[in-house]
Formats: structure tokens, sequence, C-alpha cells
């Protein structure tokens, strides 16, 4: 399954007809590995995606299987929420999982949902996703129709329902606990911490695993090939593969499904056909907006896992690598940044609701030439000041980006201002 | 008022996907199928939902005013959400930002005079691989260049839409046959 350009587990189906239908998606084995978890013990199915090195897609990484083992014994009822808010600029692999194979996200949902006895299932997708909402809406149809969800699945005695949990234009109802606020019928403000997972306290109270998309559409290709298999397509730290959400200024954008660990100038020349016109590489974003920026000289030699891109100096998030040729202005770059996050401060904390207005309007102003020499220096102490002072990590996620675009690019945002 | 009965048989749906107990918890997913339904959540509907939910009408409006996605005014016919943000920017929606204003002689937040577009900038809406991209209404729109923009819009003047990428195109290598 591994090839020189990548090892294409989770999306092998996705280009072939009729994968989103159950009967077509029958044929290809959807379901049998909820067949064989149901075979196994809950706990058991903890084990396998914990030694398989499973991560969060999501953005943070964590480990799925130690996730789903801080659920408490003898709390009950308890959920599962599938994460299909896709809404960082740069990301949208999850859209082609829910459009292509929805009963493989549904299968990994049901198995985690056996592994924690979840009787429900949510999965929370963004308002502006239609026709994927559509999809799965009717996978999720066929699948109750067919005894894979409802009252005693499968005849083993068990039974979880899956039903769609429906976003309205928030960012901030992607934040876990700002999810389960939402779900909840109030607005998606994230909650103050402790309790800190909502594992142990989440959904009305009970506890609640949060999985991204991807993470949950990993789980089936786990039990199917193994632990052991599967983290050999990543790093002995990160097991599998991770997709990819290329955009920017290559030739070939698209989303690539790769091992993780994969050097970044792979996914950018070998699969992404290099920088568009024949242009030189100025920086690349490599984990969605959210993430610092990377100079086109600390990309060199980096390779695409968790650890690796900490080590660089910034983080892989949801894996979105946008790619910034050397016609693109960082000023301008900043003013689209800030502008995402002023737009999407949920506004309960002080220092992000009013630092992200004050950033995209100093941004804003130094782009237009009207920037006055301190603006710079201020623009570097707001960000200070939200960065960890925050109910969630919306602040850090402007705050970051918005240091690191001025610190490695001063002399762009010095030669806008004039006095 | 008169609901819909699609709207409340709808409803029902909602609410069985939620226990018995947690009523409250089909705010969200009722207010976004009446404004489908109805065009936008009026007043009427605003009390309709506070008392078939069973909560407070101050409550509804807190929530109905949180989402951007949800409104107490009525969108004209055309809804077109189109991305500005940073891979959109990058492949190149900043021209084409000029290029829809003009087509439509509108600007951001404004509406036609013949009542039939509205016009609404949008912070990513999850095709950043296939940027430029907008929605019309429900439909999706990817790879947008002047004249793909010109097709779509004349197709919705003319009440001839141009079919919507649906589903979204396989780009990169995801779903490649490989060598095993
Ligand atoms: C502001 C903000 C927005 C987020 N948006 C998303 C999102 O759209 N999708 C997602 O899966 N995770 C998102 N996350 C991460 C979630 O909080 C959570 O970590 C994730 O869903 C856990 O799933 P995972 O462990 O499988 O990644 C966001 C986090 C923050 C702070
Ligand atoms: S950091 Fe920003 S988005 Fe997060 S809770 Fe506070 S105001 Fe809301
Ligand atoms: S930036 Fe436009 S769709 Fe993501």
């Amino acid at each position: 399954m591994t090839s020189s350009n990548g090892t294409r587990l989770l999306s092998r189906n996705f280009a072939l007809p009729g994968q989103a239908n159950l009967d077509t998606a029958l044929k290809r084995g959807a379901y049998e590995m909820l067949k064989r978890a149901l075979k196994m013990k809950p706990e058991e199915v903890t084990t396998v995606v914990k030694a398989s090195g499973l991560r969060g897609h999501g953005g943070a990484g964590f480990s799925a299987g130690m996730k789903w083992g801080f659920v408490p014994k003898d709390v009950f009822p308890r959920y599962v929420c599938v994460n299909a808010d896709e809404s960082e600029p740069g990301t949208c692999k999850d859209r082609l999982i829910l459009e292509y194979d929805p009963h493989l996200l549904i299968e990994g949902a049901l198995i985690c949902a056996w592994a924690v006895q979840a009787e429900r299932i949510y999965i929370y997708v963004r308002g502006e996703y239609f026709y994927p909402t559509r999809i799965v809406q009717r996978a999720i149809d066929e699948a109750r129709a067919k005894g894979f969800v409802g009252e005693n699945i499968l005849g083993s005695g068990w039974s979880c329902h899956v039903h769609l949990g429906t976003g309205a234009g928030q960012y901030i109802c992607g934040e876990e606990t700002g999810l389960i606020e939402s779900l909840e019928g109030k607005k998606g403000w994230p909650r103050l911490k402790p309790p800190f997972y909502p594992a142990a306290v989440g959904l009305w109270g009970k506890p609640t695993i949060v999985n991204n998309v991807e993470t949950l559409a990993f789980v089936p290709r786990i039990i199917e090939i193994g632990a052991e298999k599967f983290l050999s397509y990543g790093t002995p730290k990160a097991g599998g593969p991770t997709l990819f959400s290329l955009s920017g200024s290559v030739n070939r954008p698209g989303v690539y499904e790769l091992p993780t660990g994969v050097p970044l100038k792979t996914l950018i020349y070998d699969c992404g056909g290099g920088i568009k016109d024949g242009r030189r590489l100025k920086a690349v974003i490599p984990g969605g907006s959210s993430s610092h920026i990377l100079t086109a000289e600390e990309c060199e030699n980096l390779k695409m896992d968790f650890e690796s891109v900490v080590a660089a100096g910034s983080m892989l998030g949801s894996a979105a690598v946008m790619v910034i040729d050397e016609t693109v202005s960082i000023p301008r770059l900043m003013v689209w940044m800030t502008r995402f996050y002023a737009h999407e401060s949920c506004g309960q904390c002080t220092p992000c609701r009013e630092g992200t207005g004050w950033l995209l309007r100093l941004a804003t102003r130094i782009l237009e030439g009207r920037g006055r020499r301190r603006d710079l220096d201020d623009l570097y102490e707001l960000a200070e000041n939200i960065d960890g002072k925050t109910i969630c990590a919306l602040g850090q996620a402007v705050a970051w980006p918005t240091k690191s675009y001025i610190t490695k690019f001063r002399h762009e945002f010095e030669a806008l201002i004039q006095e | 008022m008169d609901i819909p009965d699609t709207l409340v048989r709808k409803s029902e749906e909602i609410f069985f996907s939620f226990p018995p107990e947690r009523r409250e918890s089909a705010l969200v997913p009722l207010m976004f199928e009446a404004q489908r339904e109805l065009g936008c959540i009026t007043p009427d509907t605003e009390h309709w939902i506070a008392e078939t939910v069973g909560v407070s009408l101050v409550k509804v409006r807190e929530v109905l005013t949180f989402y951007s996605m949800l409104r107490r005014e009525r969108a004209e016919k055309f809804l077109v959400q189109f991305c500005r943000n940073i891979s959109c920017c990058l492949a190149g929606a900043e021209d084409l930002q000029r290029h829809v204003e003009k087509k439509l002689g509108i600007r951001n937040g404004e509406t036609t005079a013949d009542g039939l577009f509205t016009l609404r900038y949008v912070e990513c809406l999850g095709g950043c691989s296939w940027a430029p991209m907008m929605l019309v209404n429900e439909m999706q729109y990817y790879q947008l260049t002047p004249e793909k923009l010109d097709r779509i819009i004349e197709g919705f003047r003319s009440g001839r839409p141009v079919p919507p990428d649906e589903p979204t195109p396989l780009l990169g290598n995801v779903g490649e046959k490989i060598a095993v």
C-alpha cells in the first residue's frame, strides 16, 4: 500500500464509483471492521488504537487511544462527537471523507463508541457544508436501515444511535467545548478549564469523546491492518499517514495522503509540482492559519510530523500546508490572517475580542501605508498580550502567527512605514 | 402563526435526535431548518421556536444572534458567499473580488437592484485546495476564474444554474490507485 509518493490507506476508495452508497461500499468491505471490533472487548480496541500511535488530526495531535482511556469508569451515558467543523483556513480534507466515504467515518465513529461504550454519536458538520451534510445524512439513514446503527447493532446486544449536529457559521464551534455547547443548544462559547477533558465531563456533563473526522476514519484501517503495521506508515510517535491539504502557490494543489513525517519538499515539489509560474518559494504556513510561518530556509529539511515541525518553531496542526511564493507580501498575508480571527473571536474574553480587532486595524493601516513606526511594536505587544491569556486556544492561534510574521519578515513591514 | 407542516415534521425529527429531556439542544438545527424553509427567522418564528423547544424568547434570540449563518432578515434570492481568506487570496481572490463587484454592481453586504443577488464576503469555506471558491445558496463552486464566475451569475439570472461542483473534484493523490 505504499509507494515512493505515498500511502493511500484512508482514501483508497475515494475514486471508486458509488463509494458513498452503502450497497457499493459493502462490496468493498464497509463495516467488516465494525464486526471485528464488536468481537473484541471494548478495552482491547482502545489498547490497539493506543498502540497504533494514532494522533488527533484536528489540530492538537493528542493520542486518540489515550483520550479514549480517560473516560471515567461507571459514569454513563457516554457520547462521541465527530468534529466535522473544518473551518481553519487552509484545511479542506475532512470534506473529502464526508463526500466520498461517509461510511468509513460512521464505521470509525461506531468502533470508537464501542470502545468507550457510548450510546450516541453526533456528527457536527459546519453549516456551510451543505453538500457534504446531505451525503452524510443519507449515509446515516442507509446504515440505520441495514442495522449498522441503532438498536442491537448486528445482533451484539449493543445499541448506538448516530445523529447529525448542525453548525451555523462559527469557527469557534470547532473548538471541542464550543462544539459541545453548540450541541447543547447554546452559543458556542468555549468552556473554562478545568475540567480539562470532555472525555471526563463533556456533553450534558457526561463523558464525551471529541475526535476529528480524519482521526476516526483511520480507526477501521487500524483494526484491519493492526497497530504495528499502522505505526509503520508514520513515525514512532505518530502512526499512520496524514491527509495534507495543500494550497497556495503550487502547480498542483490538492489533498495528499502521505506517511506522517514525509519531507515537506516531497509534498511541495513531487506532489504539488513545485511553485506556480516558476517562482521562488518564500515561506510556508505548515499547519493551518494558526501555525507560525516558516521561511524557505527553515523548510529546507523539514519533516512533516508533530515533533519535527515543533522543533522547527511551528506546528503541524491540521496539516494544512499553505505555500507562499516570492511575490506575496507578508503584510498583506497578515491582513488576511488577522481578518479571519477578528471575524471568528467569540467575544468571551476581552484580550481576544478587543485584541483581534486591533490587530486587524493595525495590520490594515500598515498595509495601506498609513502605519507609524511604533505600530509594529504595538502589533507585537498586542499579540503578546493575547497569548496565553484567554479561555480557549484561539488566542494563541492568532498571536503565534502574528508574532512570527513580524519577527521573520520585519523588513517588509518597515518598508511600508513612511515616517 | 402558520408554521408549514414540513417544518413541524422536521422539528419532530430533530427532537428525536436528542434525549427527550434535552429539547433545548434542538435550538440551532431547528433555526437552521426554519430559515431554510422560510428564508429567515421572523419574530413569529422566534415565538414558535421558543414555545416548541420550551425556552424563553430571550434565549432564542441570544443563540440566534450568535451564529453568523442565522438571520432575522430575509436574504435575497441568491446569496453569494465569496471566500477571501488566505488560500483563496493566494489563488487570486482579490482580483476576482473586484470582478464580481463589477459584474453584480454591488459591494460586500449589498443587494442588486433587481433583488436577485446579495454579496457577502466570508473567511474560508473549507475548499482551500480548490481556491478560489464561493457558495451560491447551498451550491459550491470551485476554481473560479472571471469567465466561470460570469457563467455562474448568468446561469442564475436566466434560471438555468450552472451545475455546482458536487462532489468536490478529487485533486491530489487521494483515491489514486497504487501498486501494492
Ligand atoms: C479555535 C479552535 C478551532 C478548532 N477547530 C477545529 C475544527 O474545525 N475541526 C477539528 O477537528 N478540530 C478543531 N479544533 C480542535 C478541537 O478542539 C479538538 O482538539 C479536536 O476536535 C480533537 O480531535 P482530534 O484529537 O481527533 O484532533 C479547534 C480548536 C480550536 C482551539
Ligand atoms: S480566546 Fe477568543 S475565541 Fe476563545 S473563548 Fe476567548 S474570546 Fe472566545
Ligand atoms: S481560504 Fe477560501 S476556502 Fe479556505
